[in-house]
């Protein structure tokens, strides 16, 4: 992410962009669409589940099989257009290069512990290789589930998705645990997010009032 | 496809069984979930305004999410292809049982006497003779092994043989270059295809299935298999045809399933 240092000289509070604009647009809209895709997704997968477990239906989207399919494949074109904007601003902006890599095992290992251990210091403006590992992860089962779902809509017209995933039986599964591994990031980014307030206001304004040394945030 | 326990699984006689009882109680019982869903005030639905559509009150997120669904159908339209054909499979690779799936239990399924039975056509059509079995066999004919996908998520794979619904469009004298194909069924379902899929070369009128004559269940007398549409799109128990320009809708189509369903 762009780290900018604003107001830095005049004895002022010192405020720093943490999230660009495409960053903090692109991730609000992603919020509402994966809330849809989600839900009507539950919906849909109650029609025929894989295993012998329904979603309650105040957890669904759609009220019926016909409702959860209209508003999964009318949210997925809010999905897919919002992904382009922000893989497009991600690999042409070099937001993936500057925020996400490098991780090394040894920076891993040693956040992870920290993390662990309740004591890994939250730095606005940088992300922890942990923060890294699992952006990326998400970014990863985002595509997997984009991926099996259109080999899912279309196993005729797509069938060299069907075929080099597995056919369409195998697609339904790797959806379903692409959507749980989703699902699974959110629960824990929401839960890190509670554990530090700070982050929240800063992915809606973008800024953040300095509250350590420049060092440390420039890191 | 639904609950099945584990203490189920012990017998194929027994899953199938079980499979057949929730088959004719599904629609029922998904009757009942919507209306209660409608009753119901404390949804997440509900909470976020995004009220349990049928799409068919009219109100503006259904109107919404028809109009992208329809443009799901000019996208679906797209891309489609004359020329791409749905893959097929070996002979042992044939979903046995082959489910039996309908609006109704199977016990309701329509028992129609193929000797009396007549296609009916209509519309933009030349030669509107009803057909008879008979001259359908007389037609040349077509079998194929491919996977039926429903649009509950379920799918199986089985083996159709008939003619070729190009060749009976031809015969009969069809305007090739109408939109659309209707067709209405003995048991009050109704549906249409875009004439596009209805020339595509695996699109038959099935007349057999897995080799001997269709039974009650998968559509007797003759039902349309259409490997690039969902399940739902390949319509059982066909009495009437007709090709129009005028959008005929569907059973399912009309209360909010997606009208192309193309796979």
């Amino acid at each position: 992410m762009t780290v900018e240092t604003v107001a830095s000289s005049s004895g002022k509070p010192r405020v720093m962009v943490v999230h660009p604009l495409v960053v903090r647009i692109t991730h609000w809209v992603n919020a509402v669409a994966i809330v849809m895709m989600v839900c009507s997704g539950w919906q849909i997968y109650n029609a025929s589940p894989l295993i012998p477990f329904r979603f309650p239906a105040w957890m669904t989207l759609g009220g019926w099989l016909g409702g959860g399919i209209a508003w999964h494949l009318a949210a997925m074109w809010l999905l897919i257009a919002n992904s382009l904007g922000y893989f497009g601003y991600g690999l042409i902006g070099r937001h993936f290069v500057r925020s996400f890599l490098p991780i090394t095992p040894r920076a891993f290992g040693h956040d992870l512990r920290e993390a662990l251990a309740f004591r890994l210091k939250h730095k606005l403006g940088t992300y922890n290789a942990v923060q890294r590992l699992l952006y990326i992860g998400v970014l990863v089962l985002g595509v997997a589930a984009l991926v099996s779902g259109l080999g899912m809509w279309k196993p005729v017209q797509l069938q060299l998705i069907d075929s080099l995933l597995g056919g369409y039986p195998t697609l339904r599964w790797i959806h379903f645990f692409a959507m749980s591994g989703i699902v699974l990031f959110v629960v824990v980014h929401l839960a890190l997010v509670a554990l530090v307030p700070k982050t929240l206001p800063a992915m809606i304004t973008g800024r953040a009032h300095l509250d350590a040394s420049p060092a440390e945030v420039q890191s | 496809m639904n609950d099945i326990k584990p203490q189920d699984d012990r017998t194929p006689e027994a899953r199938a069984a079980r499979r057949q009882l929730l088959e004719t109680l599904r629609p029922r019982l998904e009757r009942i979930e919507r209306r209660s869903f409608l009753r119901q005030g404390l949804s997440l639905g509900a909470l976020t305004m995004l009220s349990g559509c049928n799409l068919a009150d009219g109100d503006a997120v259904d109107r919404v999410l028809l109009a992208m669904s329809r443009f799901n159908d000019r996208v679906q339209s797209l891309l489609f292809s004359k020329t791409t054909l749905a893959p097929t499979y070996a002979a042992d690779r044939i979903t046995k049982p082959f489910p039996f799936n309908a609006f109704y239990g199977i016990d309701d399924a329509p028992d129609i006497d193929g000797d009396t039975w007549k296609l009916e056509l209509s519309g933009l059509v030349a030669d509107k003779t009803p057909w008879t079995l008979d001259r359908l066999r007389a037609l040349p004919q077509q079998s194929q092994i491919t996977r039926l996908i429903c649009v509950e998520g379920w799918s199986a794979i089985g083996q159709w043989s008939g003619v070729p619904f190009r060749t009976f469009l031809e015969h009969i004298g069809a305007d090739l270059t109408a939109r659309y194909v209707g067709i209405k069924c003995l048991d009050r379902y109704y549906s249409s295809i875009d004439m596009e899929t209805a020339l595509h070369p695996q699109t038959i009128i099935t007349l057999d299935y897995g080799g001997s004559e269709l039974p009650t269940g998968y559509g007797y007398p003759i039902r349309l298999r259409i490997p690039t549409k969902l399940g739902f799109k390949n319509p059982k128990y066909i009495g009437a045809m007709f090709v129009t320009n005028t959008y005929p809708g569907g059973y399912w189509e009309d209360q909010g399933y997606n009208w192309f369903s193309g796979s």
